[in-house]
């Protein structure tokens, strides 16, 4: 047998399994369906509970101070399937499958929420995706250095962590920071392997780490000073001197800080720490090279003896009392959650926090909690903000969606926007449990989009437009024609062959696509083109309808 | 829009609507589309001196070898096998393998001092297309990015293109995704997703449909949603001018006489440059067209050698082209890579990265042909703190973009405002005066 007859008949194998998967699961995609098993975390009484609720309370009057000062009106809560869609997009990278929509239609009015947000964090996607936006903040998106630096490994490890069911984030980064071994075998050093130097035999470059330690575990930039003193950086303040008065950051604040990484080694042993090695560094002004000895910039009593210097460095950061590291986690969390940083920019805020409602609340409850990230993310999803609709009866201006006064819509970035094509094709949820044949599709399909999307790279919470590639991507490209071409595999037919009548057939469509229930215009328009129509071209009419509503800026923003 | 002109920049045979139709007609019958129709009316209104209107960048994507490309020194300690030929400009020689280029130098001029600090290659390549070391905290623009940022232009298909790009294609950066180029593959294959998948009928249906969920999602939100916040609508507009544009044929170097494909060489570097110059024809404003795997770390001078054959007739035809339609005075063509090559060869028969001394040519929009910036020692100091000390005349990275800009007429010191509201310069550099 030739490769591509081996090719062919392994296709054909796929394709069959698939039908088995779509067909078996197809009937219970369109009804109603029995209640699935409830989520091990669904606590329908938490909001009342004194250490969750009052948080949230909390943050809630914040918000509504700000607006208040401000002379703001603040729209009302959205309707959960809103929300349900907001918190998919933003913990798994998807939209609701209608099926699971079915499911929070069948969970009572008041525990919908909780019901659903337990259910996303229990889900194999939510440590997928979270780990995925984490690691463009880690590691970056670019490839580092060749054979021993390995995203994908790293990516699934921060997973399995994010999966754990007592995770403590806290934990996680100082194995980041100080992890040793080999990049194949213990994977969190990819987080040091990427930043190997190749103009400097190989060997893990200080400055690079520092910036980014600075950056990815305490929102702080201070990449500038690298170069030259001076620290008024875009509103942050300064770093308090030995009389506690704040003052100007220095090129020796960079360097202390990166010299923490100068006696990580990498030999083909993987990563360790070599205590003969020093940091050296030419300061501008400066005739000679000279050692640097490694300290923090700011909170120096909270530096501890540990077993090693990046031992050392990980537990200043992460300690409990250094409230930049919980608060840029908060922030980072609010943002892949959002869609955009409660404080911007995401990794540049003031040392003693931030005037942004919410934040120090967050921060101080993420740190009380043991630095708990489903906590975190629970707190958020509950808050009023959270749960706000994007549009109101009253005249929304910029000022409104800058102060949470309404939802602020945010462009979905390439994965999310395939994901939820992918998703909207399947009127079952794709998820860990899916066949490996539909993830494995999935995977393929999302990669491919995602090149031709435009990945964003790290800088995925900035404030962006479409663009014309994008469109013609989703008009003509092949990902979308593939999902909604007449296909028994694909829910466009399906719903076209099973839905009951031509308004349950939009009805459904709009479900599975938008999340939403159509308007009566809505159905009076699509139910009217589908009028009549049969078989090719009630399928190519379905094909049409879901062309149109993934086309849409509502399919292609979250709102 | 900025433009200043000057009388530096600028070609004395402008372009004329006369001059371009006897151009078409020289070589090979090209029919005017409407927009080169457009073009060349709005060529007549243009000043003698007028700034340049566009840019080509030939991306040598890798690191080229300054020693076997366009900075040979053969015989020399450490030129390696490389040969030298003869040009067209007495006094300048390029590498053996530059036939055709070698005919066209009264057009071209040589940086032969190149310096920059940036060794490796995603970085360095940051550098060369942005002017700036990278930054974490902000994505600089690239040159066609800032060009179509700071001049207008009525035109039906993307402004500025990437050509074969690679993952590190020119980008808007922190002027916005809108300014990235336009990616196309090899042009021997078709535009993607430029064709609607269903019949025009029912395209139509689709489009108008489409407008009632626009309707129903901009109710209680911002006003001008579309235009202040989402451009959705306006880039579904502008794809769909796009799909039936007339203007699309500029993609498709088919159009073109077998012998004028030829001329640039079977090879997807020379159907990037044809379709470059066919783009540029059309009004596009900027055009990267990638040409990798220069990183010779073994075997570099069969290697370079091999690269040479290709680059060669492409860009050479491309000269030739832009001139014989009159559009090379305001065409600026940028050719060269991220970096240089070591002047020691290593054990493996390679050369290694070196930012310290590295060429690039540069051709039409306003730059004098048959000039020499600058000059390498041919016997370098390869000190870790010496490197680049001996360059003679040397320009930073950032002075490339200066004098782009100015050949374009933007006033590249304005800064521009990042979306967090800090000031940043178009361009650091100064302008190279020799080169002009």
């Amino acid at each position: 047998m030739t490769s591509t007859t081996r090719l062919l008949w392994a296709k054909n194998a796929l394709l069959a399994a698939v039908c088995l998967i779509a067909v078996g699961s197809l009937a219970f995609g369109l009804l109603p369906a029995d209640r699935k098993e409830r989520p091990r975390s669904f606590s329908p009484g938490r909001l009342t509970r004194a250490d969750f609720g009052a948080v949230v309370q909390q943050i809630d009057d914040q918000f509504a101070d700000r607006w208040k000062t401000a002379g703001l009106q603040a729209a009302a809560r959205a309707d959960d399937l809103t929300i349900a869609r907001r918190l998919s997009l933003g913990l798994t990278g998807t939209i609701p499958s209608l099926e699971e929509i079915r499911e929070l239609e069948n969970t009572p009015a008041g525990q919908r929420m909780e019901w659903w947000v337990s259910h996303l964090l229990e889900d194999r996607r939510y440590a997928d995706f979270v780990a995925e936006r984490l690691a463009r903040a880690f590691v970056g998106v670019d490839d580092g250095a060749f054979l021993v630096y390995r995203r994908r490994r790293f990516v699934t490890w921060l997973s399995d962590r994010l999966f754990e069911n007592d995770l403590r984030y806290d934990q996680l980064v100082r194995k980041l920071i100080a992890g040793e071994g080999l990049w194949t075998d213990s994977p969190q050093v990819n987080f040091l392997t990427v930043a190997l130097d190749q103009n400097n035999k190989n060997q893990p470059d200080p400055i690079r780490l520092g910036g980014r330690t600075v950056r990815a575990f305490l929102g702080m930039r201070i990449d500038c000073l690298q170069c030259h003193d001076e620290f008024r950086l875009d509103g942050a303040t300064g770093f308090p001197g030995p009389d506690g008065e704040e003052r100007e950051g220095t090129q020796r604040d960079f360097h202390r800080l990166a010299a923490y990484f100068g006696q990580a080694s990498s030999s083909l042993r993987g990563m360790r720490e070599d205590p003969d090695r020093e940091y050296r560094y030419k300061y501008l002004y400066e005739d000679e090279e000279e050692q640097v000895e490694p300290a923090p910039p700011y909170l120096p009593e909270l530096a501890s003896q540990q077993k090693s210097r990046r031992a050392e460095l990980a537990s200043w950061v992460t300690h409990p009392q250094n409230k930049p590291f919980a608060r840029a986690t908060v922030n980072r969390i609010w943002a892949i959650l959002v869609g955009r940083p409660l404080h911007e920019p995401i990794d540049n805020i003031p040392l003693h926090g931030s005037s942004q409602p919410g934040l120090e609340l967050l921060t101080d409850d993420f740190i009380a909690h043991g630095f708990d990230l489903r906590r975190l993310i629970r707190l958020i999803a509950a808050t009023r903000v959270y749960q706000i609709d994007s549009r109101a009866d009253f005249e929304v201006t910029p000022a409104h969606e800058a102060a949470y006064a309404v939802f602020p819509l945010t462009r979905l970035r390439p994965e999310q926007a395939a994901g939820a094509v992918i998703q909207a094709s399947s009127l079952t949820t794709i998820d860990a449990a899916s066949h490996i044949v539909s993830q494995l599709i999935m995977n393929g399909e999302t990669n491919d989009f995602v090149q031709r999307y435009g990945d964003m790279g790290e800088d995925e919470f900035t404030d962006r437009g479409g663009t014309i590639p994008q469109r013609l991507l989703m008009m003509n490209g092949k990902l979308v024609r593939e999902r909604t071409h007449e296909n028994l595999l694909q829910a466009a037919t399906q719903i076209s062959a099973l839905a009951p009548d031509d308004d349950a057939a939009v009805e459904t469509a709009f479900l599975s696509v938008l999340t939403r229930l159509p308007t009566a215009e809505e159905t009076a328009l699509f139910a009217g083109q589908l009028k009549g129509q049969r078989k090719k071209a009630r399928n190519a009419q379905l094909e049409d309808l879901y062309w149109v509503l993934i086309n849409s800026t509502e399919f292609c923003w979250n709102h | 829009m900025n433009t200043l002109p000057d009388s530096s920049c600028g070609g004395r045979e402008h372009l004329s609507r006369r001059t371009f139709l006897q151009a078409g007609g020289l070589a090979g019958g090209l029919s005017l589309t409407p927009v080169a129709e457009a073009l060349s009316r709005a060529a007549e209104k243009q000043p003698s001196g007028a700034p340049a209107r566009s840019v080509i960048v030939l991306w040598l994507q890798g690191g080229p070898s300054q020693l076997d490309t366009f900075d040979p020194k053969p015989g020399s300690p450490i030129g390696g096998e490389v040969k030298d030929r003869s040009t067209a400009v007495k006094g300048i020689q390029l590498a053996a393998g530059f036939e055709q280029l070698a005919d066209q130098m009264q057009h071209v001029s040589l940086i032969r001092s190149l310096i920059s600090k940036e060794g490796d290659h995603e970085r360095a390549t940051y550098n060369m297309k942005t002017g700036y070391r990278p930054d974490p905290t902000l994505i600089h623009p690239s040159i066609g990015a800032v060009v179509c940022h700071q001049l207008t232009d009525q035109l039906e298909i993307p402004r500025h293109v990437s050509i074969l790009p690679n993952t590190w294609a020119a980008r808007g950066g922190y002027l916005g995704d809108q300014y990235d180029a336009f990616k196309i593959g090899d042009p021997r294959g078709p535009v993607p997703d430029v064709r609607p998948q269903v019949s025009d009928k029912r395209f139509a249906q689709r489009i108008q449909n489409l407008d009632l969920l626009e309707k129903s999602f901009a109710r209680g939100r911002l006003r001008n949603l579309d235009e202040q916040k989402t451009l959705h609508q306006l880039s579904t507009q502008r794809a769909v001018t796009m799909m039936s544009s007339d203007q699309l044929v500029a993609f498709d170097i088919q159009q073109e006489p077998l012998t004028e494909q030829q001329a640039f060489g079977d090879s997807a570097m020379g159907r990037s440059c044809l379709a470059a110059a066919r783009l540029i024809e059309a009004g596009v404003r900027c055009v990267e067209v990638t040409f990798g795997n220069w990183d010779s770390h073994i075997n570099n001078a069969q290697f370079q050698a091999e690269k040479v054959a290709v680059l060669d007739p492409a860009f050479a035809a491309l000269i030739r082209r832009l001139k014989e339609r009159r559009l090379l005075d305001s065409t600026l063509v940028l050719c060269g890579g991220e970096f240089g090559r070591t002047p020691q060869i290593n054990p493996a028969g390679g050369r290694d990265h070196w930012p310290h001394g590295f060429s690039m040519a540069l051709a039409g929009g306003g730059v004098a042909g048959g000039r020499v910036i600058g000059e390498t020692s041919p016997d370098p100091e390869t000190e870790r703190d010496q490197r680049g000390s001996d360059v003679v005349q040397p320009h930073p990275v950032a002075d490339v973009h200066a004098t782009v800009f100015h050949c374009l007429g933007i006033n590249f010191e304005q800064e521009l405002q990042t979306p967090i509201g800090r000031p940043m310069a178009i361009a650091q550099g100064k302008v190279i005066e020799g080169l002009l």
